[in-house]
């Protein structure tokens, strides 16, 4: 199970989860990538730019 | 079919097609446009078809037109993108197809912006030609805010915050409407309702259904073919005047579109563009 890079905490990740996905740290609510689902590993979620949207 | 999914960071949406392409059993790729590197001297692919679901314009608008001009078919076209990720462009396409839009003026000094701001009349919308999720959209209620608005755009912005896309105000009762174009049908719609100006859901508007009426979808298949069509959000003003289209998004959200519809659009779009990859592997045979 990874842990969250800011508070230490424990992160659960769903059944469906996708490597890119935005997840949010259950304790600090700090984002994080998914970069790997197995083995499970997070980054720091990426700043949002000014060219974002849809 | 092989089948390219474009993206970067999986919002809900990309997730969804993930599992519309997986249940479907479609043999498909994700493309990271962050590892991407594209050879101009080459012009094979792994792919029959992609899907963009980029959250970058710029990233999606340079892959696009790479592909294309190598024959890649993509959802939507570059053409497409170009003329969607700017609102300029948009207005123009949109002006020029005869579909009702509201007042637009574009300036490039803070003048001669001003200018035109006095001689539309107060309140108006500036908003940044290339931008999304209402980011930076402001409504100047008077000359005093205008004038405050130009100098910081001018000052604190890059080059194109220069380009001042003024737009008049239109009262709009709390809510729009966005409907989803897929091909020549407008698919479902939604009404996006909030106490603020601003009624884009990335800022807090809540959703109902949307009948999708004839007058509705006459003039969401008018915009869409307007800017080139294919995969398209388009959003709507209930204007004192009659329906007019504000903008049109090539990279759709619509997480809280599918419930209140019934509409997995998600799936829609996946057969599109299986239809679309379809079509161009008959054409090469």
């Amino acid at each position: 199970m990874p842990k969250c890079l800011e508070c230490d905490a424990e992160i659960t990740l769903k059944a469906d989860v996708e490597t890119g996905e935005i997840i949010d740290c259950p304790d600090c609510g700090t984002e994080f990538e998914v970069r790997s689902v197995d083995p499970p590993t997070l980054d720091h979620a990426p700043q949002e730019e000014e060219d974002w949207g849809e | 079919m092989r089948l390219g999914l474009l993206c970067s960071i999986i919002r809900t949406e990309e997730k969804l097609i993930l599992q519309a392409l997986r249940n479907r059993g479609v043999e498909f790729e994700k493309i990271d446009d962050r590892q991407l590197a594209l050879d101009l001297h080459s012009s094979t692919f792994p792919w029959d078809v992609v899907l963009e679901r980029a959250v970058n314009h710029a990233r999606a608008l340079h892959t696009l037109k790479i592909f294309n001009d190598r024959g890649l078919p993509t959802i939507n076209r570059w053409e497409v993108a170009n003329v969607c990720g700017d609102k300029v462009l948009t207005t123009n396409a949109l002006e020029r197809a005869g579909v009702p839009t509201p007042r637009t003026i574009v300036a490039y000094t803070p003048d001669s912006a001003l200018a035109a701001i006095e001689s539309m009349g107060y309140p108006v919308v500036l908003k940044p030609a290339v931008g999304s999720w209402g980011r930076l959209i402001a409504r100047a209620n008077d000359r005093h805010a205008a004038e405050a608005l130009l100098e910081h755009k001018q000052i604190l912005g890059s080059y194109h915050h220069s380009i001042f896309y003024i737009q008049e105000y239109v009262e709009k009762a709390g809510r729009d409407i966005r409907a989803f174009v897929v091909g020549d049908q407008t698919i479902s719609a939604i009404y996006r309702m909030s106490d603020h100006w601003i009624t884009n859901t990335a800022r807090g508007a809540t959703t109902a259904n949307c009948p999708v009426t004839d007058e509705l979808n006459a003039i969401c298949i008018a915009a869409a073919k307007a800017v080139g069509g294919g995969v398209l959000a388009v959003d709507v003003f209930e204007s004192e005047h009659g329906l007019q289209v504000n903008e049109v998004n090539y990279t759709m959200e619509f997480r809280n579109s599918i419930d209140v519809t019934g509409v997995p659009i998600h799936e829609r779009i996946v057969d599109y563009t299986l239809s679309v990859g379809q079509a161009a592997i008959t054409a090469a045979r």
